[in-house]
């Protein structure tokens, strides 16, 4: 079976042999982009159908099924009308930092995006320096969403802003230390060295599991990720910045047309990036699960033949399906209840966690 | 091809798709103005006063507590890296860093910036 390692090194030989070297690597450039871009795309509209349909069902409805078998064109048919809707200029709005807000917010999520690793051999942006380029680089959101509540001369989306810039600010802080914690466990913040410390064999002979398996507190530190991850996404229970029944639409308000789908765009993409990073760092990345026992070894050589790019989109999508369910199960916290938990009791027991896991590692 | 050379290359691919996207939607979008579309919205009445409002100087206070402990975090990462190489030695330098850090926290909780007023 071809890997993708052989067939990207087969695509790169191939143009360098036909064409001059500046042409080559051009070309190359561009099958990077398209392809990122085209993931992109095509997972935007896969999740915008799950959640619709999902959200549906939980609600004892049946959901879009009008558009192409089981509504499955609903979100192809929504991309084309929201091209086809007028994009609305407002009054004193400072359009500077109005379209500027636009470009942030799609650039933290699609430079985040291009940081994963969807399968062996598939990593595009590989630095030596990964969790760390993660967590600067989608930090660029939450400047993106507090330009757009301040130049669009609203009042819903300036109270909007200032809630999701709390909000994202705040838990940013506890996804950073459970991310930390188990860069301790991996001596490595580079993404291509955490993929591997959690699988293949090691010193003693026997299989590398996933970090989640490999301390005790690990489990401690996934799920305080996946809570922060979530709250950083804005979505229920955590949507006061987008409080539809408070603040309108919070601080997208002022958007029409495609300038509000570049935001509807991006927050359903930082939900399948907060997923693929937890699957990646916590969850063993592309590696398929092992189990350390002698009379495992039929069932690792079986779970090993399946593809590596179907072990990351299958935890990813797992992810994102317990975010859907929390999404749609919880009611909305208070300003005041979000802050406390956060402040109060994730921050002191990621610090804790951090302390107890540089203790297991040193023993 | 480095690492930083495809940071580029993604970074432009995002912006290109920004700039292509508005360019299709100017294009394809019907256009109409008139007095009342302009406006911004507030439950369909006309608007009063500035939209530049006051908001609660909370939010500032959380701001600043999110400075402190964040550049902390990022001091943390390299310990985090090489903590494996460093030993015992390393922990107990970084718990009296991560202790001047908790106080910090301590402070501000009792001193009820962690409230919501």
């Amino acid at each position: 079976m071809l890997t993708f390692s052989e067939i990207i090194s087969t695509i790169h030989e191939g143009l360098t042999d036909a064409l001059p070297g500046w042409l080559a690597t051009t070309i190359e450039y561009v099958i990077i982009g398209a392809a990122l871009l085209g993931l992109y795309c095509v997972l935007a509209l896969i999740l915008i159908l799950l959640e619709r349909k999902i959200c549906a069902r939980f609600q004892c409805r049946i959901g879009p099924n009008r558009v192409g078998p089981w509504g499955l064109l609903q979100s192809v048919a929504d991309m084309v009308k929201i091209l086809l809707k007028e994009i609305i200029s407002i009054k004193n709005t400072d359009n500077i930092l109005f379209k500027t807000a636009l470009f942030l917010a799609i650039a933290g999520s699609f430079c985040t995006f291009g940081a994963l690793q969807f399968g062996d051999g598939l990593a595009c942006i590989d630095f030596n320096v990964g969790v760390f380029y993660i967590l600067a680089i989608s930090s660029l959101g939450v400047v993106g969403i507090l330009l757009a509540g301040w130049s669009s001369n609203n009042k819903y989306t300036l109270i909007g802003a200032m809630r999701s810039g709390a909000q994202l600010i705040s838990y940013e802080l506890s996804a950073g230390l459970s991310l930390m914690t188990m860069v301790l466990l991996s001596g490595s913040l580079s993404i291509s060295d955490i993929i591997a410390g959690q699988g293949g064999m090691n010193a003693e002979g026997g299989y590398n599991t996933w970090y989640i398996f490999q301390a005790p507190t690990a489990i401690i530190a996934f799920i305080i990720y996946l809570i922060a991850g979530h709250a950083e996404t804005n979505r229920g229970p955590f949507d006061l910045p987008e409080a539809e029944s408070e603040l309108t639409a919070g601080y997208h308000t002022e958007y029409s047309g495609i300038q509000f789908g570049f935001f509807y765009l991006a927050e359903y993409l930082n939900m399948f990036i907060i997923a693929g990073i937890a699957a990646t760092v916590f969850l063993g990345g592309w590696q398929p699960l092992q189990i350390n026992a002698g009379w495992a070894s039929g069932f690792n050589e079986l779970m090993g033949q399946i593809p590596s790019w179907i072990w990351f989109m299958g935890k990813t999508f797992a992810l994102v399906l317990l975010s859907l369910w929390v999404r749609w199960t919880f009611p909305r916290l208070r300003i005041d209840q979000l802050l406390k938990l956060e402040w109060k009791i994730l921050m002191p027991i990621s610090i804790l966690n951090l302390l107890i896991m540089a203790v297991w590692v040193i023993i | 091809m480095s690492s930083g050379e495809i940071f580029i290359v993604v970074l432009v691919t995002a912006i290109i798709m920004v700039v292509a996207a508005l360019i299709i939607g100017k294009l394809l979008a019907p256009k109409s103005t008139n007095a009342q579309k302009g406006e911004p919205y507030e439950c369909g009445i006309p608007t009063r006063g500035t939209s530049w409002m006051q908001f609660k100087i909370g939010y500032y206070l959380f701001a600043i507590l999110f400075l402190m402990f964040d550049v902390e975090t990022v001091l943390l990462f390299p310990w985090a890296t090489i903590m494996k190489s460093l030993g015992a030695m390393g922990l107990v330098s970084v718990s009296f860093f991560l202790f001047v850090l908790v106080l910090g926290l301590a402070y501000a909780w009792k001193k009820g910036a962690l409230e919501w007023k």
